[in-house]
Protein backbone atom coordinates (compact mmCIF):
# COMPACT_ATOMS: atom_id res chain seq x y z
CA UNK A 1 0.00 0.00 0.00
CA UNK A 2 1.52 3.28 -1.04
CA UNK A 3 0.99 6.14 1.34
CA UNK A 4 -0.44 9.34 -0.06
CA UNK A 5 0.86 12.45 1.65
CA UNK A 6 -1.98 14.38 3.26
CA UNK A 7 -0.17 17.69 3.35
CA UNK A 8 1.90 19.19 0.54
CA UNK A 9 4.71 21.70 0.87
CA UNK A 10 3.61 24.32 3.31
CA UNK A 11 5.94 27.19 3.99
CA UNK A 12 4.77 29.88 6.32
CA UNK A 13 5.57 31.44 9.65
CA UNK A 14 3.53 32.34 12.67
CA UNK A 15 4.35 35.44 14.66
CA UNK A 16 3.31 36.68 18.10
CA UNK A 17 -0.22 37.96 18.10
CA UNK A 18 -1.16 36.15 14.89
CA UNK A 19 -4.80 35.11 14.95
CA UNK A 20 -5.12 32.56 12.19
CA UNK A 21 -8.30 30.82 11.14
CA UNK A 22 -7.67 27.65 9.18
CA UNK A 23 -10.44 26.90 6.71
CA UNK A 24 -10.95 24.23 4.10
CA UNK A 25 -13.15 21.31 3.09
CA UNK A 26 -13.63 18.36 5.45
CA UNK A 27 -10.94 15.71 5.33
CA UNK A 28 -8.37 18.01 3.73
CA UNK A 29 -5.96 17.72 6.68
CA UNK A 30 -6.70 20.69 8.92
CA UNK A 31 -6.45 18.65 12.12
CA UNK A 32 -3.35 16.91 10.74
CA UNK A 33 -1.74 20.32 10.24
CA UNK A 34 -2.53 21.27 13.87
CA UNK A 35 -1.04 17.95 15.01
CA UNK A 36 2.08 18.59 12.95
CA UNK A 37 2.47 22.02 14.52
CA UNK A 38 1.95 20.51 18.00
CA UNK A 39 4.54 17.79 17.23
CA UNK A 40 2.07 14.90 17.44
CA UNK A 41 2.54 13.41 13.96
CA UNK A 42 5.21 10.78 14.45
CA UNK A 43 5.82 10.13 10.73
CA UNK A 44 6.40 13.80 10.07
CA UNK A 45 10.06 14.90 10.05
CA UNK A 46 10.45 16.85 13.27
CA UNK A 47 12.96 19.27 11.77
CA UNK A 48 10.38 20.51 9.27
CA UNK A 49 8.66 22.54 11.97
CA UNK A 50 10.94 25.01 13.72
CA UNK A 51 9.63 26.03 17.10
CA UNK A 52 11.07 28.82 19.19
CA UNK A 53 12.97 27.37 22.17
CA UNK A 54 10.66 26.95 25.14
CA UNK A 55 7.53 27.52 23.08
CA UNK A 56 4.44 26.55 25.06
CA UNK A 57 1.54 25.17 23.06
CA UNK A 58 -2.02 24.88 24.37
CA UNK A 59 -4.17 22.54 22.29
CA UNK A 60 -7.97 22.43 22.49
CA UNK A 61 -8.80 19.13 20.80
CA UNK A 62 -12.14 18.43 19.18
CA UNK A 63 -13.07 16.27 22.16
CA UNK A 64 -12.34 17.62 25.63
CA UNK A 65 -9.68 14.98 26.34
CA UNK A 66 -9.82 15.64 30.03
CA UNK A 67 -9.07 12.51 32.04
CA UNK A 68 -12.60 11.15 32.66
CA UNK A 69 -11.55 9.50 35.94
CA UNK A 70 -10.22 12.73 37.44
CA UNK A 71 -12.17 15.79 38.60
CA UNK A 72 -11.67 19.15 36.91
CA UNK A 73 -9.48 20.16 39.85
CA UNK A 74 -7.27 17.09 39.46
CA UNK A 75 -7.14 17.56 35.68
CA UNK A 76 -5.93 21.13 36.11
CA UNK A 77 -3.50 20.26 38.91
CA UNK A 78 -1.93 17.68 36.57
CA UNK A 79 -0.84 20.39 34.13
CA UNK A 80 0.70 22.35 36.98
CA UNK A 81 -2.04 24.72 38.17
CA UNK A 82 -1.41 25.64 41.84
CA UNK A 83 -4.25 24.63 44.20
CA UNK A 84 -5.39 28.19 44.90
CA UNK A 85 -5.61 29.07 41.22
CA UNK A 86 -7.99 26.29 40.22
CA UNK A 87 -11.18 28.12 41.20
CA UNK A 88 -10.26 31.50 39.65
CA UNK A 89 -9.23 29.76 36.44
CA UNK A 90 -12.51 27.87 36.20
CA UNK A 91 -14.42 31.06 37.00
CA UNK A 92 -12.70 32.74 34.04
CA UNK A 93 -14.34 30.25 31.68
CA UNK A 94 -17.69 30.38 33.45
CA UNK A 95 -17.32 27.19 35.47
CA UNK A 96 -17.20 28.58 39.00
CA UNK A 97 -18.04 25.86 41.54
CA UNK A 98 -17.46 22.97 39.14
CA UNK A 99 -13.97 22.02 40.38
CA UNK A 100 -15.07 18.75 41.98
CA UNK A 101 -17.08 17.57 38.96
CA UNK A 102 -15.94 14.75 36.73
CA UNK A 103 -15.73 15.71 33.03
CA UNK A 104 -18.59 13.39 32.04
CA UNK A 105 -20.89 15.09 34.52
CA UNK A 106 -20.64 18.26 32.42
CA UNK A 107 -22.40 19.14 29.19
CA UNK A 108 -20.41 19.20 25.98
CA UNK A 109 -20.06 22.98 26.10
CA UNK A 110 -18.99 23.02 29.75
CA UNK A 111 -16.43 20.26 29.19
CA UNK A 112 -15.02 22.23 26.28
CA UNK A 113 -14.73 25.30 28.52
CA UNK A 114 -12.90 23.20 31.10
CA UNK A 115 -10.53 21.98 28.39
CA UNK A 116 -10.04 25.59 27.32
CA UNK A 117 -9.15 26.47 30.91
CA UNK A 118 -6.50 23.76 30.83
CA UNK A 119 -5.08 25.24 27.59
CA UNK A 120 -4.79 28.66 29.15
CA UNK A 121 -3.42 27.30 32.42
CA UNK A 122 -0.04 26.59 30.88
CA UNK A 123 0.26 30.23 29.68
CA UNK A 124 0.64 29.20 26.04
CA UNK A 125 2.52 31.21 23.45
CA UNK A 126 0.50 29.44 20.78
CA UNK A 127 -3.09 28.31 21.19
CA UNK A 128 -4.43 25.62 18.85
CA UNK A 129 -8.21 25.31 18.63
CA UNK A 130 -9.75 22.45 16.66
CA UNK A 131 -13.37 23.30 15.80
CA UNK A 132 -13.99 24.90 19.18
CA UNK A 133 -17.60 25.84 18.43
CA UNK A 134 -18.73 22.71 16.59
CA UNK A 135 -21.75 20.68 17.77
CA UNK A 136 -22.95 23.36 20.21
CA UNK A 137 -26.37 24.95 19.81
CA UNK A 138 -26.15 28.49 18.38
CA UNK A 139 -26.46 30.50 21.65
CA UNK A 140 -23.82 28.38 23.38
CA UNK A 141 -21.52 28.49 20.36
CA UNK A 142 -21.94 32.27 20.34
CA UNK A 143 -21.23 32.51 24.07
CA UNK A 144 -18.09 30.38 23.74
CA UNK A 145 -16.96 32.43 20.75
CA UNK A 146 -17.36 35.62 22.82
CA UNK A 147 -15.41 34.00 25.65
CA UNK A 148 -12.56 32.99 23.34
CA UNK A 149 -12.57 36.51 21.87
CA UNK A 150 -12.31 38.05 25.35
CA UNK A 151 -9.55 35.67 26.43
CA UNK A 152 -7.61 36.45 23.26
CA UNK A 153 -8.01 40.20 23.74
CA UNK A 154 -6.51 39.85 27.22
CA UNK A 155 -3.44 38.10 25.76
CA UNK A 156 -2.23 40.23 22.85
CA UNK A 157 1.05 38.35 22.42
CA UNK A 158 -0.45 34.90 22.24
CA UNK A 159 -0.69 33.44 18.73
CA UNK A 160 -3.70 31.36 17.78
CA UNK A 161 -4.64 28.90 15.06
CA UNK A 162 -8.30 27.99 14.95
CA UNK A 163 -9.73 25.30 12.68
CA UNK A 164 -13.29 26.10 11.73
CA UNK A 165 -15.96 25.59 9.09
CA UNK A 166 -17.72 28.80 9.91
CA UNK A 167 -16.80 32.03 8.15
CA UNK A 168 -18.31 33.99 11.05
CA UNK A 169 -15.70 32.58 13.47
CA UNK A 170 -13.02 33.72 11.07
CA UNK A 171 -14.58 37.17 10.79
CA UNK A 172 -14.69 37.58 14.55
CA UNK A 173 -11.42 36.01 15.68
CA UNK A 174 -8.90 36.10 12.85
CA UNK A 175 -6.43 38.61 11.53
CA UNK A 176 -5.08 36.08 9.04
CA UNK A 177 -6.87 33.37 7.16
CA UNK A 178 -5.39 30.15 5.85
CA UNK A 179 -7.18 28.00 3.32
CA UNK A 180 -6.17 24.42 2.75
CA UNK A 181 -7.04 22.97 -0.65
CA UNK A 182 -5.74 20.64 -3.34
CA UNK A 183 -4.52 17.12 -3.02
CA UNK A 184 -2.21 16.85 -1.17
CA UNK A 185 -3.39 19.93 0.66
CA UNK A 186 -1.59 23.19 0.02
CA UNK A 187 -1.85 26.37 1.91
CA UNK A 188 -3.17 29.68 0.65
CA UNK A 189 -3.74 32.75 2.69
CA UNK A 190 -5.68 35.87 2.29
CA UNK A 191 -4.87 38.67 4.67
CA UNK A 192 -7.21 41.16 3.02
CA UNK A 193 -10.39 39.24 3.74
CA UNK A 194 -9.53 38.72 7.36
CA UNK A 195 -8.53 42.20 8.34
CA UNK A 196 -11.85 43.57 7.10
CA UNK A 197 -13.82 40.90 8.95
CA UNK A 198 -15.49 40.30 5.57
CA UNK A 199 -17.69 37.31 6.43
CA UNK A 200 -19.45 37.26 3.06
CA UNK A 201 -16.12 37.29 1.22
CA UNK A 202 -14.73 34.47 3.35
CA UNK A 203 -17.89 32.42 2.80
CA UNK A 204 -17.62 32.86 -0.98
CA UNK A 205 -13.99 31.81 -0.96
CA UNK A 206 -14.74 28.76 1.17
CA UNK A 207 -17.59 27.69 -1.16
CA UNK A 208 -15.38 27.97 -4.24
CA UNK A 209 -12.72 25.80 -2.56
CA UNK A 210 -15.24 23.17 -1.55
CA UNK A 211 -16.78 22.97 -5.01
CA UNK A 212 -13.33 22.41 -6.51
CA UNK A 213 -12.63 19.44 -4.26
CA UNK A 214 -16.10 17.87 -4.65
CA UNK B 1 -34.02 -7.28 35.38
CA UNK B 2 -34.20 -7.75 39.14
CA UNK B 3 -34.32 -11.26 40.56
CA UNK B 4 -35.77 -12.24 43.91
CA UNK B 5 -33.30 -11.77 46.79
CA UNK B 6 -33.96 -15.26 48.17
CA UNK B 7 -32.95 -16.95 44.89
CA UNK B 8 -29.30 -17.35 45.88
CA UNK B 9 -30.24 -19.12 49.14
CA UNK B 10 -31.69 -22.20 47.43
CA UNK B 11 -28.94 -24.17 45.73
CA UNK B 12 -26.33 -24.35 48.52
CA UNK B 13 -28.67 -25.44 51.37
CA UNK B 14 -30.26 -27.94 48.98
CA UNK B 15 -26.86 -29.42 48.13
CA UNK B 16 -26.04 -29.58 51.85
CA UNK B 17 -29.33 -31.35 52.54
CA UNK B 18 -28.79 -33.91 49.77
CA UNK B 19 -25.23 -34.52 51.02
CA UNK B 20 -26.55 -35.10 54.56
CA UNK B 21 -29.26 -37.48 53.35
CA UNK B 22 -26.96 -39.51 51.11
CA UNK B 23 -24.32 -39.70 53.88
CA UNK B 24 -26.92 -40.94 56.41
CA UNK B 25 -28.20 -43.49 53.89
CA UNK B 26 -24.75 -44.88 52.96
CA UNK B 27 -23.32 -44.64 56.47
CA UNK B 28 -19.75 -45.03 55.12
CA UNK B 29 -16.45 -43.51 56.21
CA UNK B 30 -15.88 -42.59 52.54
CA UNK B 31 -18.73 -40.08 52.68
CA UNK B 32 -18.86 -38.45 56.13
CA UNK B 33 -21.90 -36.33 57.05
CA UNK B 34 -21.67 -32.52 57.06
CA UNK B 35 -21.64 -32.63 60.85
CA UNK B 36 -18.68 -35.05 60.93
CA UNK B 37 -16.78 -32.74 58.56
CA UNK B 38 -17.48 -29.77 60.85
CA UNK B 39 -16.24 -31.76 63.83
CA UNK B 40 -13.03 -32.64 61.97
CA UNK B 41 -12.64 -28.97 61.03
CA UNK B 42 -13.04 -27.90 64.63
CA UNK B 43 -10.57 -30.54 65.79
CA UNK B 44 -7.96 -29.29 63.29
CA UNK B 45 -8.54 -25.69 64.43
CA UNK B 46 -8.12 -26.66 68.12
CA UNK B 47 -4.91 -28.51 67.34
CA UNK B 48 -3.65 -25.41 65.49
CA UNK B 49 -3.03 -27.50 62.36
CA UNK B 50 -5.54 -25.77 60.11
CA UNK B 51 -4.27 -22.24 60.83
CA UNK B 52 -0.68 -23.29 60.32
CA UNK B 53 -1.20 -24.99 56.96
CA UNK B 54 -3.69 -22.41 55.73
CA UNK B 55 -1.21 -19.66 56.65
CA UNK B 56 1.62 -21.38 54.78
CA UNK B 57 -0.55 -21.86 51.69
CA UNK B 58 -1.79 -18.26 51.80
CA UNK B 59 1.78 -17.00 52.03
CA UNK B 60 2.75 -18.99 48.94
CA UNK B 61 -0.33 -17.78 47.07
CA UNK B 62 0.31 -14.12 47.91
CA UNK B 63 3.99 -14.26 47.06
CA UNK B 64 3.54 -16.00 43.71
CA UNK B 65 0.50 -13.86 42.91
CA UNK B 66 2.42 -10.62 43.53
CA UNK B 67 5.38 -11.77 41.45
CA UNK B 68 3.19 -13.10 38.62
CA UNK B 69 1.12 -9.90 38.46
CA UNK B 70 4.19 -7.64 38.49
CA UNK B 71 6.07 -9.59 35.81
CA UNK B 72 2.97 -10.30 33.73
CA UNK B 73 1.89 -6.64 33.77
CA UNK B 74 5.33 -5.41 32.71
CA UNK B 75 5.49 -8.00 29.93
CA UNK B 76 1.90 -7.32 28.83
CA UNK B 77 2.33 -3.54 28.64
CA UNK B 78 5.64 -3.92 26.84
CA UNK B 79 4.22 -6.35 24.28
CA UNK B 80 1.06 -4.31 23.85
CA UNK B 81 2.94 -1.09 23.14
CA UNK B 82 5.90 -2.36 21.09
CA UNK B 83 4.91 -4.41 18.00
CA UNK B 84 8.47 -5.69 17.55
CA UNK B 85 8.66 -7.04 21.10
CA UNK B 86 5.26 -8.60 20.59
CA UNK B 87 6.34 -10.31 17.36
CA UNK B 88 9.49 -11.64 19.06
CA UNK B 89 7.89 -12.92 22.24
CA UNK B 90 4.44 -14.02 21.07
CA UNK B 91 5.45 -17.58 20.03
CA UNK B 92 7.12 -18.04 23.41
CA UNK B 93 3.98 -16.78 25.13
CA UNK B 94 1.82 -19.27 23.24
CA UNK B 95 4.20 -22.06 24.18
CA UNK B 96 4.06 -21.23 27.88
CA UNK B 97 0.29 -20.72 27.79
CA UNK B 98 -0.11 -24.30 26.60
CA UNK B 99 2.50 -25.81 28.91
CA UNK B 100 0.64 -27.91 31.51
CA UNK B 101 1.16 -26.63 35.05
CA UNK B 102 2.15 -30.11 36.17
CA UNK B 103 5.07 -30.23 33.72
CA UNK B 104 6.48 -26.92 35.00
CA UNK B 105 6.18 -28.07 38.58
CA UNK B 106 7.86 -31.42 37.99
CA UNK B 107 10.69 -29.92 35.92
CA UNK B 108 11.42 -27.22 38.49
CA UNK B 109 11.46 -29.73 41.35
CA UNK B 110 13.83 -31.89 39.30
CA UNK B 111 16.12 -29.04 38.30
CA UNK B 112 16.03 -26.79 41.36
CA UNK B 113 15.21 -29.33 44.03
CA UNK B 114 12.30 -29.74 46.46
CA UNK B 115 12.68 -26.23 47.83
CA UNK B 116 10.41 -23.25 48.43
CA UNK B 117 11.93 -21.22 45.58
CA UNK B 118 11.13 -23.97 43.07
CA UNK B 119 7.54 -24.15 44.33
CA UNK B 120 6.91 -20.41 44.04
CA UNK B 121 8.76 -20.14 40.73
CA UNK B 122 6.65 -22.95 39.24
CA UNK B 123 3.45 -21.11 40.11
CA UNK B 124 4.80 -17.80 38.77
CA UNK B 125 5.86 -19.36 35.46
CA UNK B 126 2.41 -20.87 35.07
CA UNK B 127 0.64 -17.61 35.74
CA UNK B 128 2.75 -14.91 34.04
CA UNK B 129 1.59 -15.75 30.47
CA UNK B 130 -2.10 -15.43 31.44
CA UNK B 131 -1.54 -12.06 33.08
CA UNK B 132 0.57 -10.87 30.14
CA UNK B 133 -2.09 -11.83 27.57
CA UNK B 134 -4.84 -10.04 29.48
CA UNK B 135 -2.81 -6.91 30.16
CA UNK B 136 -1.58 -6.87 26.55
CA UNK B 137 -5.19 -6.47 25.41
CA UNK B 138 -5.50 -3.51 27.75
CA UNK B 139 -2.25 -1.93 26.61
CA UNK B 140 -3.38 -2.24 22.98
CA UNK B 141 -6.64 -0.49 23.70
CA UNK B 142 -5.06 2.52 25.45
CA UNK B 143 -6.76 5.64 24.07
CA UNK B 144 -4.39 7.32 21.63
CA UNK B 145 -6.26 10.62 22.02
CA UNK B 146 -5.29 10.75 25.69
CA UNK B 147 -1.71 9.83 24.74
CA UNK B 148 -1.62 12.88 22.48
CA UNK B 149 -3.07 15.01 25.25
CA UNK B 150 -0.40 13.79 27.67
CA UNK B 151 2.24 14.54 25.02
CA UNK B 152 1.02 18.12 24.45
CA UNK B 153 0.87 18.86 28.17
CA UNK B 154 4.28 17.27 28.85
CA UNK B 155 3.08 14.72 31.38
CA UNK B 156 5.95 13.03 33.17
CA UNK B 157 6.43 9.28 32.87
CA UNK B 158 5.02 8.85 36.33
CA UNK B 159 1.96 11.03 35.62
CA UNK B 160 1.22 8.99 32.51
CA UNK B 161 1.49 5.76 34.41
CA UNK B 162 -0.59 6.84 37.39
CA UNK B 163 -3.21 9.05 35.79
CA UNK B 164 -3.50 7.99 32.16
CA UNK B 165 -2.54 4.33 31.90
CA UNK B 166 -3.50 2.70 35.19
CA UNK B 167 -7.16 3.81 35.11
CA UNK B 168 -7.48 2.45 31.58
CA UNK B 169 -5.68 -0.79 32.42
CA UNK B 170 -7.62 -1.26 35.64
CA UNK B 171 -10.42 -3.49 34.26
CA UNK B 172 -7.78 -5.71 32.65
CA UNK B 173 -5.72 -5.83 35.85
CA UNK B 174 -8.85 -6.79 37.76
CA UNK B 175 -9.64 -9.54 35.23
CA UNK B 176 -6.05 -10.78 35.53
CA UNK B 177 -6.32 -10.67 39.33
CA UNK B 178 -9.58 -12.63 39.40
CA UNK B 179 -8.43 -15.25 36.94
CA UNK B 180 -4.99 -15.19 38.51
CA UNK B 181 -6.09 -15.92 42.05
CA UNK B 182 -8.47 -18.67 40.93
CA UNK B 183 -5.66 -20.37 39.02
CA UNK B 184 -2.92 -19.80 41.58
CA UNK B 185 -4.96 -21.29 44.47
CA UNK B 186 -5.23 -24.48 42.50
CA UNK B 187 -1.65 -24.67 41.28
CA UNK B 188 -0.27 -23.97 44.75
CA UNK B 189 -2.14 -26.99 46.11
CA UNK B 190 -0.61 -29.22 43.43
CA UNK B 191 2.84 -27.78 44.13
CA UNK B 192 2.41 -28.55 47.82
CA UNK B 193 1.07 -32.02 47.14
CA UNK B 194 4.06 -32.90 44.99
CA UNK B 195 6.97 -31.53 46.92
CA UNK B 196 6.37 -29.59 50.12
CA UNK B 197 5.93 -30.76 53.69
CA UNK B 198 3.38 -28.18 54.80
CA UNK B 199 0.37 -26.32 53.41
CA UNK B 200 -3.16 -27.37 52.50
CA UNK B 201 -1.96 -29.38 49.51
CA UNK B 202 0.36 -31.38 51.73
CA UNK B 203 -2.45 -32.05 54.23
CA UNK B 204 -4.73 -33.20 51.42
CA UNK B 205 -1.98 -35.52 50.29
CA UNK B 206 -1.64 -37.00 53.80
CA UNK B 207 -5.41 -37.45 54.12
CA UNK B 208 -5.52 -39.09 50.69
CA UNK B 209 -2.93 -41.70 51.79
CA UNK B 210 -5.32 -42.95 54.51
CA UNK B 211 -8.58 -42.17 52.65
CA UNK B 212 -9.50 -39.63 55.36
CA UNK B 213 -12.36 -38.02 53.41
CA UNK B 214 -13.54 -35.97 56.41
CA UNK B 215 -10.17 -34.16 56.57
CA UNK B 216 -10.11 -33.64 52.80
CA UNK B 217 -13.54 -32.01 52.91
CA UNK B 218 -12.74 -30.02 56.06
CA UNK B 219 -9.59 -28.49 54.53
CA UNK B 220 -11.36 -27.82 51.24
CA UNK B 221 -14.19 -25.99 52.99
CA UNK B 222 -11.81 -23.86 55.02
CA UNK B 223 -9.92 -23.05 51.84
CA UNK B 224 -13.06 -22.07 49.88
CA UNK B 225 -14.18 -19.89 52.79
CA UNK B 226 -10.88 -17.98 52.82
CA UNK B 227 -11.01 -17.43 49.04
CA UNK B 228 -14.54 -16.04 49.38
CA UNK B 229 -13.51 -13.69 52.18
CA UNK B 230 -10.70 -12.30 50.02
CA UNK B 231 -13.13 -11.82 47.14
CA UNK B 232 -15.67 -9.97 49.30
CA UNK B 233 -13.31 -8.05 51.56
CA UNK B 234 -10.57 -7.06 49.11
CA UNK B 235 -11.43 -7.46 45.44
CA UNK B 236 -15.00 -6.19 45.34
CA UNK B 237 -14.39 -3.01 47.38
CA UNK B 238 -11.31 -2.29 45.25
CA UNK B 239 -13.33 -2.66 42.08
CA UNK B 240 -16.15 -0.44 43.36
CA UNK B 241 -13.70 2.24 44.44
CA UNK B 242 -11.85 2.34 41.13
CA UNK B 243 -14.93 2.37 38.93
CA UNK B 244 -16.74 5.10 40.87
CA UNK B 245 -16.07 7.64 38.12
CA UNK B 246 -18.06 5.49 35.67
CA UNK B 247 -21.16 5.38 37.81
CA UNK B 248 -20.99 9.03 38.88
CA UNK B 249 -23.74 9.64 36.34
CA UNK B 250 -24.13 12.02 33.48
CA UNK B 251 -25.75 15.04 35.00
CA UNK B 252 -26.36 17.23 31.99
CA UNK B 253 -26.12 14.95 28.96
Amino acid sequence: MSRQPVLGDIATRIAEGDRICLLGPSGIGKTTLLNVIAGLEQQFPAAAVRRRAGLRIGYLFQEHRLLPWRTLRQNLRLVGVPAHEVEPLLAQVGLAGCAEHLPDQLSLGMARRAALARCLAIQPDLLLLDEPFASLDPPRAQALQNLVGTLLDARPHMAMICVTHDARDAGRLANRIWYLNGQPARLQWDERLASGGDVAGITRKLRSLESKVV
Amino acid sequence: MKTAPWACWIALPAALLIWGLVAALLDSALLPSPLAVLQTLWGEVRAGELQHHLGVTLRRVMLSFALAMALGTLLGVWMGRAPLVNALLDPLLVLFLNLPALVTIILLYVWVGLVEAAAVLAVVINKVPNVAVTVREGARSLDNRLEQMAEVYHFTRWQRLAHVWTPQLFPYLMAATRGGLALIWKIVLVVELLGRSDGIGFQLHMAFQVFDVASILAYSLAFIAVVQVIELAVLQPLERRASRWRTAGVRHA
